[in-house]
Formats: C-alpha cells, sequence, structure tokens
C-alpha cells in the first residue's frame, strides 16, 4: 500500500480538503463550501462553541494536521474566541495549503461560499501533487470503538476486533482503544496487561475516575439501546467491550491528541480531568472517533449490534456487525459480518482475519460502507485534560 | 446446553441466547427440562440455575451485577431482576427486547 507523505514524516491513506467552522455561526457558510465538492474528498469539521478552550484548540490543530489531511481551510464568523491565528500557523507550520476566511470581513454568506469554494478549488489541484510513497502496517495508528452495543457485541464482534488488534499489533502497527467508562468492572484484569506496574496503576486510576465522573453525572455511558438489546448493567457493557482490546501487553495510557511513540497496544484515557465540568465526557460515538483521530487514527474500527450507520471525516470506519439479525436489515451499512460467529459459521478467528485483511485494503485506497455512501460524521466539544503522567508511555523513547 | 442458549464460561449462572427463543421452547438444563415463560430475544439471558437475590450474576465468569430477587432456573435475567454494582441502568419502554420502543 501507499500513503500521501507529509513534511513530518507521518504517510496518510487519504488526502483530505478539510473545512472547519471555528463557531457555529460559520457551519452554515462552511458546510455550503463543501457542498460544492460532493463528490471529491473535501470535508466539513468544526467546533460550535464561542467560549475559549485549551482543548478544542489542541484537538483542531491534531485534526487539520493529521495525515489523512492535504490542506485546510477556516471559516470563521469573525469574533468568535477561537484563536485562528493560532491553528492556521500550525496548519502552516506542517507545511499544508491553509487559508482563513472571516465572514464579517468577506461580504458575507454569499461572498465568502464563493471565496472558499474558489480556494478548495486550487487546493485540490495542489495537493494533488503530494508524493505517495511506499507505506506498511507498521506505520498504521488504528482505533476501535463499540456503539449501539446489544449482548451479541461482547461475543462476536468485539472479540473478532480485539483478534484484529493482535495481528496488527504483531505486525508493528499502533492500536487504540478507549471509553474509560465502559472499562468499569475490568480495572484489575485490564491493570494486569500493563508492561509496567507503574502503567498498570496508571490505568486502574484511569477507569476509577471514569466511574466518578459519571457518578457525578447520574448516567453511565450506557444507552436504553443497550438494555433492549440484552445488556442490563454497565459492568456488563463493559466486560464486552473490553475485548476489543484483544490480548496485546498495553504498552501506554494517552490521552485525547497524543499520538502513539510506536507500534503496540494504547487504552486512551477520554474522561476528562479534574472535578466535572463541560457535561458528559463522549456525547456521541463520533466524539469518541474524533479524539481517536487527533491522536493520528488512520481509521477506526466501530462494533456495532443495534445497528449504527456512522462514518467519519478525515479517517474511514470500518463498521462490523456483531449481530446477525441486523447485519441482514442493514448490509449496506456494513462491512464485516460478525454475527456469523454467533450462527456459528466462522470463527472469531476468521472474522479477525477478514477485519485484519480489511484494514490493510481500506489503508490502500479501498472505500468502506460508510465512505462510499458519504457519510461524514463529525462531533468536538468541550473538555478539560492535564497532560499524561510519567508512568503512562513506559516504552517510549 | 441444548437449544439456542450459549454458555460463555463455566463458572456463569447465566447462559444467552444466539437466537431468538419463543416462549414456551424446552430448555434442557444441568436441573432438568424447563419451558421458556416468555420469548428470549437473541443475545437476553436465561438463568442456568436457581439464583437467590443477592448473589452475583456471572458471565464471562465475571461478575456483572447483583440479583435483587429469586431467580427461577430458566427465567430471563436482566433489569427487572438484577442491578449494577456500579452505576443504575437507564432504560426505556423497549427494554424487554420485544416491545418496538415507539408509539403507534
Amino acid at each position: 500500500m501507499k500513503g500521501w507523505l507529509r513534511a513530518d514524516g507521518r504517510k496518510g491513506i487519504r488526502n483530505t480538503v478539510v473545512v472547519a467552522y471555528l463557531v457555529e455561526c460559520a457551519h452554515f457558510v462552511a458546510s455550503e463550501i463543501v457542498a460544492g465538492f460532493r463528490d471529491q474528498d473535501v470535508q466539513l469539521i468544526g467546533f460550535p462553541g464561542c467560549f475559549p478552550n485549551e482543548y478544542a484548540a489542541r484537538m483542531m490543530e491534531r485534526l487539520c494536521t493529521h495525515p489523512n489531511v492535504g490542506a485546510v481551510l477556516f471559516v470563521s464568523l469573525g469574533c468568535e474566541s477561537f484563536d485562528k491565528v493560532r491553528a492556521a500557523n500550525a496548519v502552516d507550520a506542517s507545511g499544508r495549503p491553509v487559508k482563513t476566511l472571516v465572514i464579517q470581513k468577506s461580504g458575507g454568506t454569499r461572498a465568502t461560499v464563493q471565496a472558499g469554494r474558489d480556494w478548495v478549488a486550487g487546493a485540490l489541484t495542489q495537493i494533488a501533487g503530494v508524493p505517495r510513497v511506499v507505506m506498511g502496517v507498521h506505520e498504521l495508528i488504528v482505533g476501535t470503538v463499540c456503539g449501539g452495543s446489544d449482548g451479541t457485541s461482547g461475543i462476536s464482534g468485539n472479540p473478532a476486533a480485539g483478534r484484529a488488534f493482535d495481528l496488527l499489533v504483531a505486525e508493528g502497527a499502533a492500536c487504540i482503544f478507549e471509553e474509560t467508562g465502559e472499562l468499569i468492572g475490568c480495572e484489575e484484569i485490564m491493570a494486569a496487561r500493563a508492561i509496567t506496574p507503574e502503567l498498570g496503576q496508571a490505568l486502574r486510576d484511569s477507569v476509577q475516575k471514569a466511574e466518578r465522573y459519571y457518578a457525578t453525572l447520574g448516567y453511565g455511558s450506557f444507552a436504553a439501546g443497550n438494555a433492549a438489546g440484552g445488556l442490563s448493567t454497565i459492568e456488563e457493557k463493559s466486560l464486552g467491550a473490553y475485548v476489543k482490546s484483544g490480548d496485546s501487553p498495553i504498552s501506554g495510557l494517552i490521552k485525547p491528541g497524543d499520538v502513539p511513540p510506536q507500534g503496540g497496544l494504547y487504552l486512551m484515557d477520554v474522561v476528562p480531568d479534574g472535578e466535572v465540568r463541560f457535561g458528559f465526557p463522549n456525547i456521541s460515538d463520533n466524539a469518541e472517533i474524533v479524539e481517536m483521530i487527533a491522536s493520528g487514527a488512520h481509521l477506526t474500527l466501530f462494533v456495532t449490534g443495534r445497528g449504527s450507520v456512522v462514518g467519519s471525516a478525515i479517517s474511514p470506519v470500518i463498521k462490523i456487525c456483531a449481530n446477525p439479525d441486523t447485519y441482514r436489515a442493514l448490509a449496506d451499512d456494513m462491512d464485516v459480518n460478525a454475527g456469523d460467529i454467533i450462527e456459528g459459521t466462522r470463527s472469531i478467528a476468521e472474522v479477525g482475519r477478514e477485519i485484519r485483511d480489511l484494514v490493510v485494503a481500506v489503508a490502500g485506497g479501498a472505500k468502506t460502507k460508510s465512505e462510499d455512501l458519504g457519510h461524514r460524521e463529525f462531533i468536538l466539544t468541550y473538555k478539560s485534560f492535564e497532560p499524561i503522567g510519567p508512568a503512562c508511555l513506559p516504552g517510549a523513547a | 446446553m441444548t437449544g439456542p442458549f450459549l454458555l460463555l464460561h463455566d463458572a456463569d449462572n447465566v447462559l444467552v441466547a444466539r437466537a431468538n427463543a419463543p416462549e414456551g421452547l424446552e430448555v434442557g438444563l444441568e436441573s432438568g427440562p424447563v419451558r421458556l415463560t416468555r420469548p428470549i430475544p437473541m443475545a437476553h439471558k436465561i438463568a442456568r440455575h436457581a439464583i437467590a437475590a443477592g448473589e452475583a450474576i456471572l458471565k464471562y465468569g465475571m461478575p456483572i451485577g447483583i440479583a435483587t430477587q429469586d431467580i427461577a432456573p430458566g427465567a430471563h435475567v436482566h433489569i427487572h431482576n438484577i442491578r449494577s454494582a456500579y452505576t443504575a441502568t437507564h432504560a426505556l419502554q423497549d427494554a424487554d427486547g420485544i416491545s418496538a420502543g415507539v408509539s403507534r
């Protein structure tokens, strides 16, 4: 497979122009710019808030300098608090074409949409010249998430995703699993897999933080549909979700935006630090996907039982359906039928191998179902994090 | 086990439906055959044997909750008779896995 070579040496599996609104007030104008490029790789992302937030600023910089991104257009209303100069400087320093349009200074909606489309058209031509070079599996970063889980997720889809992770880690890839709020009850067995005792304690602490956080909010990371699908408690959901991580040793604990320093398996701590502010940690599945992309994920494995249809901006989503009935109902949206495991027609190892092979095919340019359908979901909200502690990346050079 | 139920771990006191199981279906448990008193949707659980109130529910060999009442062999094990040891479960009208969860 080949990747687009970026100035920092990282390689992308896509070459996308990102149009990013910097406050909800600029959302429509940004989406109108993107609407002019329906069949080209131009994607909308953005941050809705008008208050400043270091997490959002850092996430936006990481996303806009992701290896799958070739060029960036920022769309500002003009009076919002987002530091658009800092963001544009970060993209510029990464060697990518970047432009900022301020609606209040560009003549309003119509003129800004036209200026934006003109710039994007030029950027597409410019980034078509970015060199494609040989890329190995060891250069991939792969995330995993489960959403719309049911009682099949932990028996078929998640174990198969875990098997794929084991294969990818053995080939040198960096794999990220996450949602510490859905690891409640698994902290001890997980800590035992850490490559150092200190990292093990950090993993345990991250889950305990999640437990406190959700207790304050009054709801676990558990949707009503999980119960309809046969899951009775958060710890039952957690045990099913945990097996997505496979059997590899855990090499590190990262937070959103931290890029894994080398291959291996990493837990992403997605629950904010400090007292409870800004509400629920991840208000929907795409918030988790976006955070893994900010940590460099080239693509994401999404395991669903009830049946999610989402994709993502920037990095493709491979959807693995755990439930055979859901697969039959939503086959157009699903890349992998792990329901075969429930029905006994294929083994976990066989489906795990299919997922690993599909990761390589998608990295090589094959489109996922959600990409082909045009799904480009994106969500970024307020959070607050402290940097990771010294025990979190023991293997880093 | 007979029929569409899976035992995921030897220590478990629940079995998981690998397909929708109709009401009245005879299921061979270690204590003898029982008939399902309600349909059990795919991926829902039944009791492998009698479970006393206060006992831990084991699935994958791990605790997934606590029985809030005595549960008979073959009975549906779900939010009406078990609770989380951590956070209360949020559910809507469709939690039985059968109701549509939408108004007509």
